[in-house]
C-alpha cells in the first residue's frame, strides 16, 4: 500500500528526533558533571587520601584526559552495554544495578497493568454517565487525588493499611533482591497502589474529556442519526477517535511512573533503581546516576515514540497524508 | 395525496428553562416534493429539521406537537422504533460532510453500515450491490479503490454526495437536508443540488430542505416556508412567495438578497431576531417591522390563508414595507486621475514556495470599488492579504498612488500603512474581544501620532458615521451582533482617513439582511470619501449590487476583467460564462 | 440615554447595558464553591506555613524531652508530643511550611515568566526559532522533574535558590507548551492581522493581543504547576534533601518520624501529611475552578443556537 511509504518516514523522523533528544541528554549530563566544584577521584577517597593515591585513582577513570575524549569513551561505552564502575560500589554497574532495574520495571510493570485499564473505565463511563451523581463523585474524588503527592499517598496508606488502623499488609517491602519482587506480592500492593491512585485521575480525566468530545462530535451525531445501535455508536464510532489524546497521556504516565519509582522505593524501602539513585546521589557516585538518568530519558523517549506510533495507527488522516 | 410528512403544534424548548426555542409549527410534504424551510441564523431551522428525527440536541427539549412518517409518530417511538426509523424512513444530510464523516472510517464501511443497521437487501451480496448502486445514483465512482478512501481522501463536493449517499440507501421517504452546499463552491453546489432534485423526484422522497440561501430554495424548491424566531410566518409554492411575498419579513428578504440579474441596491435591515426568553407577546417581527401596529404587538397573528395553498402569520398580509422599495443602482464615476489610486503589476504570489498566484494586474482609482471574484482556492486572499502587507511571499509592483509599496506591512511607512486599510472577513475574530470597541477603533490614529482626546473625538465621530453610536465606545465585541462588529471593524479601517479599502469576503460570515445593510454601508461611505474599494468576495450577485470593476480570478490567473456590467452580462471568458451559469438567481428561478 | 441612542441603537440589543467587560476566568471561578472553599483551606495553610512560627511554644531547635513520646509524657508540656530529637511536634509543624510553600511559589513565578514568554514567542514566530524553542523544552522534558533536581542537588548540595531554579526550570517547558497551544489558536485570529497590518511592534502584538486572550488556559496551568511544585519540592524534602538538615520541613519530618508511626508517637507524621495534603487539594480545588471556568468561557463563545 502507499501509505506505508508515509508512516515509515513518520517512524524514522520521530525516532531521529527521540535519538536527537537523547544526545543533547547526554551532553547535559555529561556537561554537568565537569562543572563539579570538586575532584571526583578526590571526592571517591575522601579528604585524607594522599596525593599518590588520588593521581592513580586519575588515572584510572580517566580523568587526565580532554573532556571530549572523557565523553566520547563513556558514549562508546554507554552504546556497547558496559558503562563503566560504580565510584562507590567499586564493581561494574551493570551488575551493581541489573537487579534493582528488574524489580523497579516490575513495579512499573504492575502499576501499569491496574492503572490503565481502570483509568480507561472510569474515564469512558464518566463520559457517558456525564453531570450524573457518579460522574460528580468521581471527578471529585479524583481531583482530591490528582492534587496529592505520591508520597503522601504513600504514607496515607501505610498508616491506614498497615501500621494505625489495620495491619493488614507490610508497610515496608522485604524482598530478597535476587529472588524477584514477585517472591513476596503482598510487599507490592501498597507501593503498586500509591502509583496507581498518582496516575489513575490524570489518565481518566483525559479519557473523560476525550470522550466527551467526541461523543459530541457530528459524525457520532450522524450515526445516531442513521439508526446505528449504541453499541456501535461507542465502539466503531467514538471510541477508536477518542484514542490518540489516551496514549499520549498513558505515554507520559509511564514516564511519570518512571520518575514516581523513586519516592515510591524510598517510602516502602523497596530495592530498585529509585533507591540506587538516592543513594548514588547521597554519594556523588557520578557514573552510576549519569547510566540511570539517561535509562529514565531513554523510558520516556521511547514510551512517547510509541504512543506517538500508536496514535497514527488509529488515525486514518496521519496515516495517509504523512509528508 | 397523502403527505410523506407532516409536522403538527410543534414545540421545542430550552431544556430546564421552558422558553420556546420553535413554537406552532406546522409543516406537510408530499411524496416528491421538495419544501424549502428558510430563515436566519438561530431561527431555529436547524432544529426544526433534527426534530424530524425525533433528535434534539444537547440542552434542547422536544416539547410537544406530533411528527408523522407515514403512520410512524417519530415524537412518540421508543428507542428501538426510532432508531429502526432513522436512516430507513427518514435520513438526515448535514451541513457539514466534513465533520459529519468519521475520520477514521473508510466510506465503503460507512455507506453499507447504514444498510446493516436496517438490514435493508438481506444479505452481504445484496447489500454491496446497493452501494455500488447508489454510488453512481450520487455520481461517484463506485471502484473498490474509491469505496476504500477515507473521507479526508475525498474533496468537499465528494464528501458531501457521499452524505446523500447514505442517506438515499435505504430508500427512505423522507429525506432532511440541513444546508448542504453552505461550504463548497457554486459550480459543486450547482451539481450536487441537481442530484438533489433528481433523487427526490425519482425515487418519490419527501425533503425539507434547511437553507437561509433564498436563491438556492427558489431554484430547487417546489414550496416554501420561511421562519423568524421560532416560528413559520408564511408558507406557499416558491414561485408565488418569490413573485409576491406576502409577509414583510418575508420581503425584507427578497429585497436583501443579491441578485445579479436586477438593476437594484440590496435593502437591508438593522436589528436582530429575537431568541428563546426574549420573545415578546406579540408578533416577535414587529419590533423591525414598519407596518406594525397595536395589534401586532397584543398577540401573535393566526395563520390564516393568502391565497391558494398560502398561509401567512401577519394581520396585514401583502401590504409593501416603504423601506423595501427597489431603488435603481446610479454609480456616480468621479473624475479619473492621472496615477491610480492602487496600482498591482505582474504580481505573483506564493504559499511556502508554491505560486498560487500568476502575474496579476489591477488597478483601482479613487471613489472606484473593484470586485475580485473567484471561487475558494482561486489566490483572491492570497492576493488581498499581499496588498494590505499581510502576506509577503510575493514579486512585482504594488504602489499606492505614486509610492511603491514594500513586501510586508512591517516594512512599510506609518504613513503608507494607515493609507492601505483592511477589513476582514470574520467580524467574530478580527476585533480584540478583550479591548473596547473605542481602543479597538482608535488604534490607528494613536499610531498616527494623534492625541488621546482628539482620538476619542474622531471615534466617535466615526461610529456615526457606521450608523452606531457613540456610546458604542465603552462596549466590548462580545456585547455586538455580527452586523454591528462588522460596523466597528469598518469605522476601525476608515477612521484614520485611509484612500484604499480593501474588504475581504466581509459579509460572508453575516445573514442577508446584515449583508444587505453593510453592502449598503459600505457604498455609502466609498461615495462619500471618495474610498478606492477591492471588494473580494466569492459572491458573484452581490458584485451587481456594489462593484463598478470586476477582474476574475481562477486558478491564481486573471481570466477576465471590465465594468461590472459588461463582465456579468456579456462574459467572454469560458470561466466567467459558467461561474455565472452555475450561480443560483431568484429573479432567473420565478421567471421559468 | 440620549434619543439618538434610542433611534439608532438595534432594537434587538439591550441598550441599558453599557458597558460590560466580559467576564475574566477569575471572576467565574469565584461563583463556584470549589472554587472558594479552595482559596479558603489555601490561604488557611499558608498562613500557618508563614506566620505560624510566631505562635510556635518553643524554639525549633528545642528539645522538650527523649525522641517520639507522647503528649503527657515529655518533659516539657506538648500538645502532640515530641518527635526526632525530642523535638516538639507541634513547634516544628508550625515551623515547617514555610521553606516548602516559599519555595514552590518561587519555582512556578519563574515558570510562568519564562514558560508564557517562551511559550509566545514560539507560536507567534513559527518556522524555525519555534522549532528550536520547542525541540530544547522536548530534552528537558526528557528528565522527569525529580530527577532533574536530583542530579543538581547531587552536584551542588540542596540549597534554597538551586531548588527554586531547578524546579522552576523544569516547569518552563509545560507551562511553555500549553501557552504555545492555546496562543497558535489565538495567533490565526484576524485581530492579530489587523494590528500586524497597523505596524504593531512584536513585543506589543504578544503583550496587547496574545497575552490577554490565553490568559484563562495560562491560569489553570499555572495554578496545577503550584501544586506539582509544592509535592515536588516536599518529596525532595522527603527524599532527605533540605537546605539545612536541622531546621523543620514538613517533607522532612514525614521521613524522620516514621520510626514514631510504629511506636508511641505518630503525629510528627500525621500532622505534616495533613497539611500537605490539605495544601495541594486546595490549590487543586482552585485549579479546578478555574479550568470549569475556562471550559465555560470557550463554550459560550460559539454563542449560537
Amino acid at each position: 500500500m502507499s501509505n506505508n511509504r508515509g508512516v515509515i518516514r513518520f517512524i524514522a523522523r520521530r525516532l531521529a528526533l527521540g535519538l536527537f533528544t537523547l544526545f543533547v541528554v547526554s551532553l547535559v549530563v555529561f556537561a554537568a558533571t565537569q562543572l563539579l566544584p570538586s575532584d571526583p577521584a578526590q571526592a571517591i577517597l575522601g579528604r585524607d587520601a594522599n596525593a599518590v593515591s588520588v593521581a592513580a585513582l586519575r588515572t584510572k577513570l580517566g580523568l587526565n584526559h580532554t573532556a571530549f575524549y572523557q565523553y566520547t569513551h563513556w558514549l562508546k561505552g554507554m552504546l556497547s552495554g558496559n558503562p563503566g564502575d560504580s565510584f562507590n560500589a567499586q564493581i561494574p554497574i551493570l551488575s551493581y544495578i541489573s537487579d534493582r532495574v528488574v524489580n523497579s520495571l516490575f513495579l512499573l510493570f504492575l502499576a501499569s497493568v491496574v492503572s490503565i485499564p481502570m483509568s480507561l473505565w472510569f474515564g469512558a463511563y464518566s463520559a457517558r454517565k456525564r453531570d450524573t451523581l457518579f460522574d460528580n463523585v468521581t471527578s471529585n474524588t479524583m481531583l482530591a487525588l490528582a492534587s496529592l503527592p505520591e508520597f503522601v499517598v504513600g504514607i496515607i496508606l501505610v498508616l491506614v493499611f498497615s501500621l494505625r488502623v489495620w495491619h493488614l499488609l507490610p508497610a515496608v517491602s522485604t524482598i530478597d533482591i535476587h529472588k524477584g519482587p514477585w517472591s513476596d506480592m503482598k510487599g507490592m500492593v501498597l507501593p503498586t497502589a500509591t502509583l496507581v491512585i498518582g496516575a489513575v485521575p490524570y489518565i481518566s480525566r483525559v479519557v473523560r474529556a476525550s470522550m466527551i468530545e467526541v461523543l459530541e462530535s457530528d459524525y457520532v451525531e450522524m450515526a445516531r442519526l442513521k439508526g446505528a445501535p449504541e453499541k456501535v455508536v461507542l465502539w466503531r464510532h467514538a471510541l477508536p477517535n477518542a484514542l490518540g489524546p489516551v496514549f499520549q497521556v498513558i505515554a507520559l504516565n509511564i514516564a511519570y511512573f518512571a520518575a514516581g519509582v523513586i519516592v515510591v522505593e524510598a517510602l516502602f524501602n523497596y530495592q530498585g533503581i529509585g533507591g540506587a539513585l538516592r543513594d548514588s546521589v547521597r554519594v556523588r557516585d557520578i557514573p552510576v546516576i549519569q547510566f540511570l538518568v539517561m535509562v529514565l530519558a531513554a523510558v520516556y523517549v521511547v514510551t512517547n515514540l510509541a504512543a506517538d506510533l500508536a496514535t497514527v495507527l488509529v488515525t486514518p488522516r496521519l496515516r495517509t497524508r504523512m509528508r | 395525496m397523502d403527505n410523506a410528512l407532516t409536522i403538527t403544534n410543534l414545540r421545542i424548548e430550552v431544556a430546564g428553562s421552558g422558553f420556546d426555542i420553535i413554537d406552532d409549527v406546522n409543516l406537510r410534504i408530499a411524496p416528491g416534493e421538495v419544501l424549502g424551510l428558510v430563515g436566519e441564523s438561530g431561527s431555529g431551522k436547524t432544529t426544526v429539521g433534527l426534530a424530524v428525527l425525533g433528535h434534539a440536541r444537547r440542552g434542547v427539549k422536544l416539547a410537544g406537537g406530533d411528527v408523522m412518517i407515514g403512520d410512524a409518530a417519530m415524537l412518540a417511538l421508543g428507542d428501538v422504533a426510532l432508531r429502526q426509523a432513522r436512516g430507513r424512513l427518514v435520513t438526515y444530510v448535514p451541513q457539514d460532510p466534513s465533520t459529519a464523516l468519521n475520520p477514521a472510517l473508510r466510506i465503503q464501511k460507512q455507506l453499507i453500515e447504514v444498510l446493516e443497521f436496517h438490514n435493508f437487501g438481506g444479505s452481504d451480496k445484496a447489500r454491496q450491490e446497493r452501494v455500488v448502486q447508489v454510488m453512481s445514483e450520487v455520481l461517484l465512482p463506485s471502484t473498490p479503490e474509491f469505496l476504500r478512501r477515507y473521507p479526508h481522501q475525498l474533496s468537499g463536493g465528494q464528501q458531501q454526495r457521499v452524505g446523500l449517499a447514505m442517506a438515499f440507501a435505504c430508500r427512505p421517504s423522507v429525506i432532511v437536508l440541513d444546508e448542504p452546499t453552505t461550504g463548497l463552491d457554486v459550480s459543486t453546489q450547482a451539481h450536487v443540488l441537481a442530484t438533489v432534485r433528481d433523487l427526490c423526484r425519482a425515487h418519490k422522497v419527501a425533503a425539507l430542505y434547511v437553507t437561509h440561501d433564498l436563491a438556492v430554495v427558489a431554484n430547487l424548491a417546489d414550496r416554501v416556508a420561511v421562519m423568524y424566531a421560532g416560528r413559520i410566518v408564511e408558507q406557499g409554492t416558491a414561485a408565488e412567495l418569490f413573485f409576491n411575498p406576502s409577509h414583510p419579513y418575508t420581503r425584507h428578504l427578497i429585497a436583501a438578497a443579491p441578485d445579479m440579474s436586477t438593476d437594484r441596491e440590496m435593502v437591508g435591515l438593522r436589528g436582530r431576531a429575537p431568541g428563546p426568553g426574549r420573545r415578546p407577546v406579540g408578533c416577535s417581527f414587529a419590533p423591525r417591522c414598519e407596518l406594525a401596529t397595536a395589534d401586532c404587538r397584543a398577540e401573535f397573528p393566526a395563520e390564516r390563508e393568502a391565497g391558494p395553498g398560502r398561509l401567512v402569520r401577519c394581520i396585514r398580509p401583502f401590504e409593501i414595507p416603504q423601506s423595501t422599495q427597489h431603488v435603481a443602482v446610479h454609480s456616480s464615476p468621479i473624475a479619473a486621475s492621472a496615477t491610480h489610486a492602487l496600482m498591482v503589476r505582474d504580481v505573483c504570489a506564493s504559499y511556502t514556495g508554491h505560486e498560487v498566484v500568476h502575474n496579476v494586474d489591477l488597478h483601482v482609482d479613487r471613489g472606484e470599488c473593484l470586485a475580485l471574484v473567484g471561487e475558494s482556492g482561486s489566490g483572491k486572499t492570497t492576493l488581498s492579504r499581499s496588498i494590505g502587507g499581510l502576506h509577503r511571499e510575493w514579486t512585482g509592483e504594488i504602489s499606492l498612488g505614486s509610492e511603491r509599496l514594500a513586501r510586508s506591512a512591517r516594512d512599510r511607512s506609518t504613513a503608507q500603512r494607515l493609507r492601505i486599510q483592511y477589513v476582514f472577513q470574520n467580524p467574530y475574530s478580527s476585533l480584540q474581544p478583550r479591548r473596547t470597541v473605542g481602543d479597538s477603533v482608535a488604534r490607528p490614529l494613536i499610531i498616527g501620532g494623534v492625541g488621546k482626546t482628539e482620538a476619542n473625538r474622531k471615534v466617535g465621530e466615526m461610529l456615526e458615521r457606521v450608523a452606531l453610536t457613540a456610546s458604542y465606545a465603552n462596549r466590548f465585541p462580545d456585547q455586538l451582533s455580527g452586523g454591528e462588529r462588522q460596523r466597528v471593524a469598518i469605522a476601525r479601517a476608515l477612521v484614520s482617513r485611509p484612500e484604499v479599502l480593501v474588504c475581504d469576503e466581509v459579509t460572508s460570515a453575516l445573514d442577508v439582511l446584515v449583508q444587505a445593510s453593510i453592502v449598503e454601508l459600505l457604498s455609502e461611505l466609498r461615495r462619500d470619501l471618495g474610498l478606492a474599494m477591492l471588494f473580494v468576495t466569492h459572491n458573484l450577485p452581490l458584485v451587481a449590487s456594489i462593484a463598478d470593476q470586476v477582474a476574475v480570478l481562477a486558478d491564481g490567473k486573471l481570466v477576465e476583467s471590465g465594468p461590472t456590467e459588461k463582465v456579468l452580462r456579456h462574459p467572454e471568458a469560458e470561466y466567467t460564462k459558467r461561474l455565472i451559469a452555475d450561480t443560483p438567481q431568484i429573479a432567473a428561478a420565478v421567471e421559468t | 440615554m440620549t434619543a439618538a441612542d434610542v433611534t439608532a441603537a438595534d432594537p434587538g440589543t439591550t441598550p441599558e447595558v453599557a458597558s460590560r467587560k466580559p467576564p475574566g476566568v477569575i471572576r467565574v471561578a469565584y461563583r463556584m464553591w470549589r472554587t472558594r472553599v479552595g482559596t479558603l483551606i489555601v490561604a488557611l495553610l499558608a498562613a500557618i506555613a508563614l506566620f505560624g512560627h510566631l505562635i510556635a511554644p518553643y524554639g525549633e531547635r528545642d528539645a522538650v524531652g527523649l525522641p517520639f513520646t507522647p503528649a503527657g509524657k515529655t518533659r516539657k508540656h506538648t500538645i502532640f508530643g515530641s518527635a526526632k530529637v525530642g523535638h516538639d511536634v507541634w513547634t516544628r509543624f508550625l515551623y515547617g511550611g514555610k521553606p516548602i510553600l516559599i519555595a514552590a511559589v518561587l519555582a512556578t513565578v519563574l515558570a510562568l515568566v519564562l514558560g508564557t514568554l517562551v511559550g509566545l514567542v514560539a507560536a507567534y514566530n513559527r518556522g524555525k526559532l519555534d522549532d528550536v524553542l520547542m525541540r530544547t523544552m522536548d530534552v528537558i522534558l526528557a528528565l522527569p522533574q525529580i530527577i532533574s533536581a536530583l542530579i543538581v542537588i547531587s552536584m551542588f548540595g540542596a540549597t534554597t535558590i538551586l531548588i527554586i531554579l531547578t524546579v522552576g526550570i523544569s516547569t518552563v517547558p509545560r507551562i511553555a507548551r500549553v501557552t504555545r497551544g492555546a496562543a497558535i489558536s489565538v495567533v490565526e485570529r484576524d485581530f492579530v492581522a489587523a494590528a500586524e497590518s497597523l505596524g504593531e511592534s512584536r513585543f506589543r502584538i504578544l503583550r496587547s493581543e496574545l497575552l490577554p486572550n490565553i490568559a484563562a488556559p495560562l491560569l489553570v496551568e499555572a495554578n496545577l504547576r503550584l501544586t506539582f511544585s509544592i509535592g515536588l519540592i516536599s518529596g525532595i524534602a522527603f527524599l532527605g534533601f533540605t537546605p539545612d538538615p536541622g531546621a523543620a520541613n514538613w517533607g522532612l519530618m514525614i521521613n524522620e518520624n516514621r520510626q514514631g508511626v510504629l511506636g508511641q508517637n505518630p503525629w510528627g507524621v500525621i500532622l505534616p501529611v495533613i497539611a500537605i495534603a490539605m495544601l495541594t487539594i486546595g490549590t487543586g480545588l482552585v485549579g479546578d475552578g478555574l479550568s470549569r471556568a475556562a471550559a465555560g468561557i470557550d463554550r459560550s463563545k460559539g454563542g449560537d443556537l
